[in-house]
């Protein structure tokens, strides 16, 4: 068995020159301070979109999309198919824990500054995941065509529609035509299932790339610190040591997983009826709620213009500040980085009071 | 020159406007000229008949006029002329007048055929033999015509949800009298028959569902030939409708009983006008069963109702043991759609049962409950198969959970002898 | 600074060995277990239910054995019974079992070539149309097709 190992070993080694990649590994290093548990959250969410490719495929194999179809195979899966329950439940509550998850990774990249020079591209890419993630979490939620999707997605493809000049032409594009029908259930799944993970495996390639091209950054408290003293410097090598806790938070994070899909099982709901009224109190995913309870609370008119309008715009404007915040992150004219934590503080703790404010309201 | 011109134009011009407004105001009005309306649509009651009433009617619609029931001359605006008895003038035409009246053109085929081919020439011939036609006869003033159910000048066609003869306001319109205890003195007949109607399944369908299908007063006595049906008679008229349990009723010991009894069929246990749903408890010695009307406790009849009643009893109870576990498996996280579908088909059978009991035979019914209960167990099983998944789901996570345990005590410690040297 | 590798084997070091060697099981255990914990359900998942799904719109309502003309068998259509006739050899009707009126499981009556309904007396036609008693509609029409031995029924396709 040893000297079949070594065997591939060496006939890869002598086309691949393993040696000089595992050389490389080998000098794959993760510094160790009081904020290092914090760098596990960017592998958590690599894994459990991994777990989302895994069950996504299965789901695949019965899974049919169409207005007719789409109900009564989630309904199959869930009934008929065995452990098609386990895999289904396993892949929306994972979904929900992956965008939970790239927030509080982005949160804390954003709070330990590891955004600077020379990072500014891995930060942009990461945003752009986010904005992936939240794609996936939208386009999916459509695909089991029950009530609650279908309203949730009318009512978030409607408000991308008040953008001005190019609102309306979004919404046939989501929507594949004017009205939420089987178009759109199609669409929605060639985002799903190929546009968005073609997009998400060349970003976070290019994401994972750029972490190991660059390595591990420091907050700047820790490296001020380690600057005056070095003999305070520790380090521990990726390979096994940190791999081998990643590893043990990933099963963690795998026993959380069944365990929810076991007491929790995802429910089916109902049919979706395109001429039924839409239920009362209708609201998106969580991950939406905040911008969904802002656009609610908004004035009609504000400043003399239609205010979800604005409130619209003044996301898009979050967006394009989340995006270049290593750009905006200077020191002339004056230091911005307090003014970005700042920023971040106020919106973490809007988009978490917001959240739950539209978890409770009617 | 030019004045002259002018004037005839203005002059030319009026005259031709006075002219078509003159001819214009007869042919805007109706289609024939109804003197009688144009001054008895401005008079106070009870000489006064408005247009709108007027225009609703049947017979106005068919272009009749005021003229074919009264007489007299409608074309003519002297009241004079118009109510002359030279032009055939009837004046007020007295109730004990309203059949022959009506009958003179209902009972001609060959006239109403003009109006409608399909409509029947009898009403006259049934009424003659209804107890209202009878009393007429015999010169009774206050006795149903034709008009008091009808209407007179509103009278509209019965298909016409407003009509006092529509389905749905069939009864209303019978208790004008029917319900009127100091009207009906002089006949010696209850008037409880409405408000007893009122409480029943059938008046539910007819008059709050709309379901015109549902019976009302003229289904089961009959309308122009209006008379209680006889008791040999009263199950005919159920087993109209209600088919198999006439059907069953017939082959059961309780159709000689009763005829010897001089018991009318149906009515003896649900009533004639104040049929309430059935339920479970009229059948056997409970307090409110009907059975208790003529059995004693322990007598043939008597044991065959409490088998029965604990028949049903026992399905009914099956399905709803059934319905609870599975409404709890549902609750569970548990997908049991299909199991409730198919406890449609329980209920269906307890339905059937139901309608079994109607022979009257215990081992008979035994067939059908039997046949319930086998679905009532399939679903049970089903439940039970559904809360069986769902703690093999609880014992699988567990297994898993402490694999995953192992395997992450197993990397901390492994980690930690890595670490020591 | 940890190296990273095993203890070699042999070495003796008071009680390490054993307790590496324990720990090693233990992993590998847990490992084992844990994957085959993984596994387990997802090879299951993988072979397919014996029943094919075929969607709400079509159903296999009997085989052709099991009718003869002028007869009927009332079969499941999704939530909803349904009744498939044979009216005369090798020609079909199939429409939805549920009463217009108020709701029972409707039956065929050879003797009438007709569709009753026993609980107040409603009758249909072949084609469904309510002909007499209660029901105020026709019932439901669907379209059967013939494939082989088996008779699938499906609702009526909008142009």
């Amino acid at each position: 068995m040893a000297s079949l190992a070594t065997g591939i070993r060496g006939w890869l080694d002598e086309r691949f020159h393993l040696d000089d990649l595992k050389a490389l590994a080998q000098k794959k290093k993760v510094p160790l301070h009081r904020y290092s548990y914090w760098y596990f959250l960017g592998g958590m969410t690599l894994f459990l979109f991994g777990v989302q490719v895994l069950t996504g495929a299965l789901l695949l194999l019965y899974y049919r999309p169409g207005a007719d179809e789409a109900f009564e195979s989630v309904q199959f899966i869930m009934t008929q198919v065995q452990f098609g329950w386990l895999i289904r439940s396993v892949h929306s509550w994972s979904a929900n824990l992956l965008v939970f998850m790239a927030f509080a990774h982005l949160f804390s990249v954003l709070f330990l500054k590891s955004y600077r020079k020379p990072r500014e591209l891995t930060w942009v890419t990461g945003i752009l995941l986010l904005f992936l993630m939240l794609g996936f979490g939208f386009s999916g939620y459509l695909l089991p065509w029950n009530t609650l999707s279908y309203f949730a997605t009318k009512v978030g493809t409607d408000i991308p529609a008040q953008i001005p000049l190019i609102g309306h032409p979004i919404l046939v594009f989501l929507r594949g035509g004017e009205d939420i029908t089987g178009s759109t259930l199609t669409r929605m799944f060639g985002f799903h299932v190929a546009i968005l993970p073609a997009i998400a495996t060349f970003l976070i390639a290019l994401h994972v790339g750029l972490i190991q091209w660059f390595g591990m950054s420091l907050p700047p408290s820790v490296e001020a610190e380690w600057h005056v003293d070095p003999g305070k410097k520790k380090e521990i090598r990726f390979f096994p040591n940190f791999a081998l806790r990643e590893l043990m938070a990933w099963y963690v994070a795998l026993g959380l997983l069944g365990a929810l899909a076991a007491l929790f099982p995802w429910g089916l709901g109902v049919k979706a009826d395109p001429f039924a009224p839409a239920p009362a109190g209708i609201k998106p995913e969580w991950y939406f709620l905040f911008m969904f309870q802002t656009l609610k609370l908004i004035p009609a008119k504000l400043l003399g213009m239609d205010g979800e309008m604005l409130g619209i715009l003044a996301f898009g404007l979050v967006g394009a500040a989340a995006l270049l915040v290593p750009f905006l992150d200077r020191d002339k004219p004056f230091r911005t980085r307090r003014w970005i934590t700042g920023f971040a503080c106020v919106f973490l703790g809007y988009m978490a009071a917001m959240t739950v404010y539209g978890w409770v309201a009617k | 020159m030019n004045n002259h011109r002018t004037v005839t134009v203005v002059v030319g011009s009026i005259a031709m406007l006075l002219t078509v407004t003159a001819c214009g105001a007869p042919v805007a009005a109706a289609q024939t000229k109804n003197s009688c309306l144009d001054c008895h649509s401005s008079l106070p009651e009870p000489l006064g008949v408005s247009v709108e009433i007027f225009s609703q009617n049947i017979h106005a619609q068919k272009g009749l006029t005021c003229v074919a029931c009264h007489g007299g001359d409608a074309t003519s605006d002297d009241p004079e002329k118009a109510m002359s008895r030279a032009a055939g003038w009837k004046g007020k035409i007295e109730r004990k007048q309203v059949p022959e009246l009506c009958a003179s053109c209902h009972s001609n085929a060959d006239l109403m055929k003009k109006y409608n081919p399909s409509l029947r020439v009898d009403q006259f011939q049934e009424y003659k033999t209804s107890v209202h036609g009878q009393l007429w006869a015999k010169g009774d003033n206050k006795v149903a015509v034709c008009t008091d159910c009808h209407g007179v000048h509103d009278l509209r066609a019965p298909s016409d949800p407003r009509s006092s003869v529509h389905p749905t306001n069939i009864a209303t319109t019978c208790a004008h009298c029917h319900a009127d205890a100091e009207y009906m003195r002089p006949y010696g007949i209850k008037t409880d028959q409405f408000a007893n109607y009122e409480k029943s399944v059938h008046h539910e369908a007819m008059v709050v569902r709309g379901d015109l299908s549902a019976p009302t007063c003229t289904t089961c006595h009959g309308n122009h030939g209006a008379a209680p049906p006889g008791v040999a008679s009263v199950t005919n008229v159920c087993s109209n409708c209600h088919v198999f349990q006439a059907q069953l009723f017939d082959t059961s010991p309780h159709k000689a009983a009763f005829s010897a009894a001089g018991l009318p069929g149906c009515v003896t246990c649900h009533s004639n006008h104040d049929i309430r749903h059935p339920t479970d408890e009229m059948i056997g010695m409970g307090q409110k069963a009907v059975c208790m009307q003529c059995h004693l406790d322990g007598d043939a009849g008597a044991k065959q109702a409490v088998a029965m009643s604990d028949q049903l009893t026992n399905l009914a109870s099956a399905i709803a043991a059934s319905e609870e576990l599975l409404n709890h498996a549902q609750r569970q996280g548990m997908e049991v759609s299909q199991a409730m579908q198919q406890q449609e088909q329980a209920r269906d059978a307890l339905l059937k049962a139901r309608v079994a009991v109607h022979a009257f035979n215990d081992s008979q019914l035994k067939r059908d409950t039997d046949a319930g209960l086998v679905i009532a167990r399939q679903t049970h099983i089903a439940g039970e198969k559904a809360m069986e998944e769902w703690r093999f789901r609880r014992v699988g996570l567990g297994v898993s959970v402490f694999a995953i345990a192992l395997a992450v005590l197993g990397l901390g410690l492994y980690i930690k002898n890595l670490e020591q040297k | 600074m940890s190296s990273g590798s095993v203890a070699e084997a042999g070495e003796m070091q008071d009680g390490k060995v054993p307790r590496r060697h324990f720990v090693n099981i233990l992993l590998g255990t847990g490992l084992l277990a844990s994957a085959a914990s993984f596994l387990y359900p997802i090879l299951k998942y993988l072979v397919p239910p014996k029943l094919p799904d075929l969607g709400s719109n079509t159903v296999l309502a009997a085989k052709v054995a099991d009718l003869k003309p002028n007869t009927a068998k009332l079969f499941r259509f999704s939530t909803r019974p349904g009744l498939l006739i044979e009216i005369a050899a090798g020609e079909y009707r199939a429409m939805s079992a549920t009463c217009t009126h108020l709701g029972c499981t409707v039956q065929y009556r050879p003797d009438l070539r007709e569709i009753w309904c026993a609980c107040h007396n409603g009758m249909y036609d072949l084609n469904g149309r309510n002909i007499s008693g209660p029901p105020p509609r026709p019932l439901e029409a669907f379209d059967v097709q013939v494939r082989g031995d088996d008779i699938y029924v499906r609702r009526k396709q909008e142009a």
